[in-house]
């Protein structure tokens, strides 16, 4: 399925990577005033943009009409690991411990959303793709540059979860 | 109306994003603790499919609709931008469970603390465009 959306994207004469949005959504704010990385004309980019309006609908559509709203079934050594950083079992697919309103607006839980949020900002666009543009249309392509940055992905991701989860999760 | 097509592929990703709990920050974390092979089939599944297509597409010199050929702008080589910027994508990605599609999937679903991180990730974009001239690429 995915792939088939990036052949249609490719066959519409665009390429598949959704990162780009964040640059196209800087510049439309008028940041290119500021900033050179950002002055460019984003209207080239608004099927991209309507690409991703199109991907709130989907989720909304996925939650309201294709839902049976389980828990997300993942592996009982996942649900152990994560139960030793005090997460409760799935109940849906998100984890209230950080996506409950009420966490986003505790300090802590609000600082875990922003970090994780800039991180992959800035590192998406450092990396120049992000999941979409790198580990699937790059490696679809078979470009070096894509997966040295998949290697970089899980560089991060590995860190993130063995070495930085332990010391923020800690109970 | 040319935008129409690009919301309908926009939906039937969030669809299919949602319906494969590709959105899911559990499922995010069982990838990273390689304990289950959800992940891997999915993003494998698509990869393998696409260098199939790709290479198709290549030599037959398929032209898109408009009739130009399709053609895959190679990425600058460089070490450095990819390992750095990737391995600090992964940070954020394991942390927030999410990339930036899988995002926007998580407001239109819900989770409107979503929100919150998407907001940040346009920060870091604007960061790296005001820092770029910095890094080592």
């Amino acid at each position: 399925m995915i792939a088939g959306i990036m052949f249609f994207l490719l066959y519409f004469g665009q390429s598949f990577g959704f990162s780009s949005n964040l640059r196209t959504i800087c510049a439309a704010s008028g940041l290119g005033n500021r900033v050179k990385f950002f002055d460019f004309n984003w209207r080239k980019q608004i099927w991209n943009l309507m690409f991703l309006v199109g991907a709130i609908a989907g989720g909304f559509l996925a939650k309201e009409f294709l839902s049976t709203d389980g828990p997300v079934q993942i592996s009982q050594a996942t649900i152990s690991d994560l139960g030793k950083l005090g997460f409760a079992a799935p109940e849906s697919l998100q984890p209230a411990e950080l996506f409950s309103l009420e966490s986003a607006f505790s300090v802590k839980g609000f600082l875990i959303l922003a970090f994780g949020g800039l991180l992959v900002g800035f590192g998406s666009r450092y990396a120049g793709g992000c999941t979409s543009g790198h580990a699937i249309s790059g490696l679809s392509n078979l470009q070096l540059p894509s997966l040295l940055a998949v290697v970089g992905f899980f560089v991060g991701g590995l860190v993130m979860t063995f070495i930085i989860f332990p010391l923020i999760f800690s109970i | 109306m040319k935008y129409i097509k690009f919301l309908l592929l926009g939906s039937i990703f969030g669809i299919v994003m949602a319906k494969s709990e590709a959105i899911s920050w559990f499922r995010i974390q069982e990838m990273f603790r390689f304990q289950s092979f959800h992940m891997y089939g999915i993003i494998g599944t698509a990869v393998i499919l696409g260098v199939i297509g790709v290479a198709l597409i290549k030599k037959f010199k398929i032209r898109d609709y408009h009739g130009n050929p399709i053609l895959f702008s190679p990425k600058e080589d460089s070490v450095t931008r990819y390992l750095a910027g990737g391995a600090i994508f992964g940070l954020g990605w394991a942390l927030s469970g999410a990339c930036p599609g899988p995002m926007v999937v998580n407001i239109g679903y819900g989770f409107l603390s979503m929100g919150i991180v998407f907001f940040f990730a346009l920060v870091g974009t604007y960061l790296y465009g005001v820092f770029k001239n910095w890094l080592p690429h």
